[in-house]
């Protein structure tokens, strides 16, 4: 494809519309991007891709001006990209749509779209009729059926990312970030929006497509670059890279597998003590799972996969709609945390920051937290038992501290996490849960909570770990895949990361892609987005 | 505006087809914003009814006048606090500046002999310093709670602390009185028999409608009190616009304390002390979010109204004042339930 044959934008022939080189990126140790380069053509929709961490978000912080890189340079149409403080320089020429919405929820739409430029008639004083007038002209003219009265908090996720695209349309920007638009859509939405993105396009409209749904990348776009590991890993037309090269590109090369386990299998006659019938909520369904003594079950998925929710209903933080699960042949209590204790669950929830410490807190306080009850009578605790109970705590989990009495904020990341860790085991769980356990820390307690998850297996717990880390999911015994609330595939130790990583995105090795069923199909196979959301950076 | 260029797949699509339930919709929402607006009006009508049965006195023009008289100090303060909800934040120290802004203006003008400062200034100064100390106040606060990011709950419960102590500190706890005839014109001049004090409060929210519905720097309270980040990117100096708020208010809440020295006829160490409560009350009650982006001046206004009227009720109805206070704020609960009710949507 020529850039001639485009269309009406292509200004200069043969130059792209954004071209960025070099760029690097760090915070402070992290390295958040060494080698990022993109190269967006006009008129094209163009897809990056990478796992979490690989630095697409920071690349589009880059793109947008909202950062300068430490290294590299961003060209827009030849030309170098304005500064940073210029930032009505930067929004006539390109604009995002983030998941998190940038619009004033209690102004009507037709005035989110001119916010600070509202049309003015004599004495300063703004003119309605002339900005309704100029809203509805600017929705009309790109086709976005939104009543600009409407308050912008009643608008569906689909309509505000519309009003959105339309307002960065209408400072003259050509170039639209989508970051992950689809995340939040059910299925038709999602067809909408791409039929939506296919009219602009041929208007002149260039997007940047971001999504973990590889599929969505071959419906809607023509180019991909791929980032991994903070670095470019390569750019090439859709049609030319089948899914299994992409996915490849995406994940590396499987160098791992040499570190094939070495553990014993679980015995088959290990007596099972989860089972998991039928379980259905708003955010999966149907789900059949066992784990047995012993065993270490991971459950993988994309965001909105709904394996977090799952998770969190063992721990008693959802109530399921329909299913049973059994723990050691008592039905597990849901929707109700202190019960799923005393049944012998123990949970590392999935945000650290969000839900699994008070920073306030100290360590000691925060590892005893839930076993609070066994460490003295009447709900009285005495200060020498908690304390030993935390100093024992303390050396089982390796956390580097001064004591139990420093408090947690004063933690590295891999510290604070070993804390949740000692407060998950602290009650000597027959189920432990952790979700998301290694994530945002560093290599060596990465290893060392790993460890502490083997030990708790030969101890003859069952482990049921969620993560987006494929190192993580590498230690299990099976790995289940839930893609859009149903388990779609199940690995036995040893599976190569691409297999992974296929049925995580949905592009199934067995060559029928799960969502295929979507086209007109009205029920909706995707279920609602997770209302908590699951953060994948 | 940027260029546009219109698509011509978008052009041919029918626009008259398109046009017509759009009509419709936004002749809906008007009317149901309009209803938000409105939404005290009917329960104040049914009060003024409801008072017209239960006392023969109450709907005489002298009576209405002496309620619009005695809710123009409120009325100015109930604005300025206004505005600094709608930006999304908290000023509590207002009801000390109603004390301590004229008290200072007094204390520059009277003679050390009634206790001033014996600067034995010009009248005229002293009102501008009235109006100077509540605008300074203000600037302190903003400070604070915008370039420090210090909490404005926090940082004005302090304030008002700090300022009333100041106040009876100044005063040494005695009222002060005698002050020239000019600190009380706002409540004893009058102007076709309505006090000066209800016309300036009357124009003041005249303007503040005004700007706030029909200027980019009102639309701009909106906008940062609902999306602080969203108005940050749109190019709205956020900083900058809550500091000025925070000025304004102060201002306002000054003059509201000059008409109330003009109503009571002196400076009482206590002046504005609970009124905050009341403040609050009149706001929250007229439809104005303490999330901040939301409400008008005209619910605002209608707020304050609503507690004027149930204030002169109780008076006239001759209740034991023992138990105005305790009835007087089961009607706001009251008011609050109704509000919720008919706006159908939940309070903030």
């Amino acid at each position: 494809m020529t850039t001639s044959a485009i269309g009406p934008v292509a200004g200069h022939e043969g130059v792209p519309l954004v071209e960025a080189t070099g760029i690097a990126k760090r915070y402070g140790p992290t390295v958040a991007l060494q080698d990022g380069r993109l190269t967006v053509r006009a008129g094209e929709s163009h897809a990056l891709v990478g796992r979490n961490g690989a630095g697409k978000s920071t690349l589009v912080t880059i793109l947008t001006g909202l950062q300068a890189p430490d290294a590299g340079t961003v060209l827009f149409d030849g030309e170098p990209a304005p500064p940073l403080a210029d930032r009505d320089a930067w929004r006539r020429k390109v604009a995002c749509v983030y998941q998190r919405p940038t619009v004033v929820p209690e102004l009507s739409v037709a005035e989110n779209l001119f916010i600070n430029r509202q049309p003015q008639g004599r004495g300063g004083f703004i003119s309605w009729r002339r900005l309704k007038a100029e809203a509805a002209q600017v929705l009309d003219t790109w086709d976005v059926h939104v009543d600009p009265d409407a308050r912008t908090a009643d608008l569906k996720v689909e309509d505000r990312q519309m009003v959105e695209i339309a307002r960065a349309l209408s400072f003259g920007a050509r170039f639209i970030v989508l970051d992950e638009p689809t995340a939040q859509l059910d299925n038709r939405e999602i067809e909408r929006l791409f039929t939506r993105m296919r009219a602009l396009q041929d208007s002149g409209v260039t997007f940047l497509f971001i999504s973990h749904h590889l599929q969505e990348v071959y419906e809607v776009c023509q180019t991909v670059t791929v980032l991994r590991d903070a670095r470019w890993i390569t750019t090439a037309p859709v049609a030319e890279l089948p899914r299994a090269a992409l996915v490849e590109a995406m994940a590396g090369e499987a160098i791992t597998e040499s570190k094939a386990r070495t553990k014993p299998d679980v015995p088959a006659d290990a007596p099972v003590l989860l089972d998991v019938r039928g379980l259905t909520s708003t955010s999966y369904e149907n789900v059949d799972l066992t784990v047995r003594r012993g065993e270490v079950v991971g459950l993988a998925g994309s965001s909105g996969s709904g394996k977090i929710n799952l998770a969190e209903s063992f721990a008693g933080l959802h109530t399921p709609t329909a299913g049973t699960a059994l723990l050691d042949g008592e039905p597990l209590p849901f929707g109700d945390v202190p019960a799923a204790l005393r049944a012998g669950v123990g949970c590392v929830p999935r945000d650290r920051h969000g839900e699994g410490l008070v920073y306030g807190m100290s360590i000691g306080d925060n590892a005893t937290m839930s076993v609070l009850s066994s460490l003295g009578r009447y709900g009285f605790v005495g200060p020498d038992r908690k304390r030993a109970f935390a100093d024992g705590l303390i050396t089982r989990l390796d956390i580097h501290a001064e004591g139990p009495d420093q408090p947690v904020s004063d933690l590295s990341g891999g510290n604070a996490q070993k804390v949740v860790m000692a407060r998950a085991l602290a009650s000597d769980p027959r189920l432990l849960v952790l979700i998301n356990p290694t994530a945002g820390v560093d290599v060596k307690s990465k290893e060392s909570l790993l460890a502490r998850v083997d030990h708790a297996r030969d101890d003859g717990t069952a482990v049921l770990v969620v993560s987006d880390e494929l190192d993580d999911l590498r230690r299990c015994d099976r790995v289940l895949v839930l893609f859009h609330g149903r388990v779609v595939a199940e690995h036995q130790a040893g599976w190569h990361d691409h297999e992974l990583i296929a049925s995580v995105e949905g592009v199934g090795h067995t060559g029928s892609p799960v969502r295929g069923a979507r086209n007109g199909a009205p029920s909706p196979h995707r279920p609602a987005a997770e209302p908590q959301g699951e953060n994948n950076g | 505006m940027a260029d546009i260029k219109a698509p011509s797949a978008a052009r041919t699509a029918t626009p008259e087809a398109r046009a017509r339930p759009r009509e419709s919709r936004s002749a809906k929402s008007i009317v149901l914003h309009r209803a938000r607006e409105l939404a005290l009006v009917p329960a104040l009508l049914l009060l003024m009814v409801f008072g017209a049965f239960v006392n023969d006195s109450f709907l005489t023009e002298r009576n209405l006048i002496s309620i619009l008289g005695a809710s123009a100090a409120l009325a100015m303060v109930v604005l300025a606090e206004s505005l600094v909800l709608i930006t999304g934040k908290f000023d509590l120290s207002l009801e000390s500046v109603v004390g301590i802004a004229p008290a200072i203006g007094a204390l520059l003008v009277l003679p050390a002999a009634q206790a001033g400062f014996g600067t034995d200034l010009p009248t005229a100064v002293g009102l501008i310093a009235i109006v100077l100390v509540g605008a300074v106040i203000g600037a302190f606060n903003g400070v604070l709670v915008v370039k420090l990011k210090l909490n404005a709950f926090i940082v004005t419960l302090a304030m008002l602390i700090v300022l009333r102590g100041v106040l009876v500190g100044a005063t040494e706890g005695k009222t002060l009185f005698g002050m020239p005839e000019p600190f009380f014109t706002l409540a004893t001049s009058t102007f076709l028999t309505v006090p000066l004090s209800v016309w300036i409060a009357a124009a003041a929210f005249g303007i503040a409608g005004l700007v706030l519905k029909y200027h980019r720097v009102g639309r701009a309270l909106y906008a940062i009190g609902g999306n602080p980040e969203a108005a940050r990117a749109a190019g709205i100096r956020v900083d900058r616009v809550m500091l000025g708020v925070f000025v304004v208010a102060g201002a306002l809440a000054a003059v509201g304390g000059l008409m109330q020295t003009g109503y009571v006829g002196a400076i009482n160490a206590n002046q504005g002390t609970n009124m905050i409560f009341t403040v609050f009350a009149a706001a929250v009650i007229g439809g104005i979010s303490l999330d901040g982006g939301k409400g008008t001046m005209f619910g605002a206004l209608t707020g304050v109204l609503l507690l004027g009227v149930v204030q002169n009720l109780l008076t006239l109805a001759q209740v034991p004042s023992f138990w105005i206070q305790a009835i007087y704020g089961g009607i706001i609960l009251v008011a609050l339930m109704i509000a919720r009710v008919t706006t159908g949507r939940a309070q903030d």
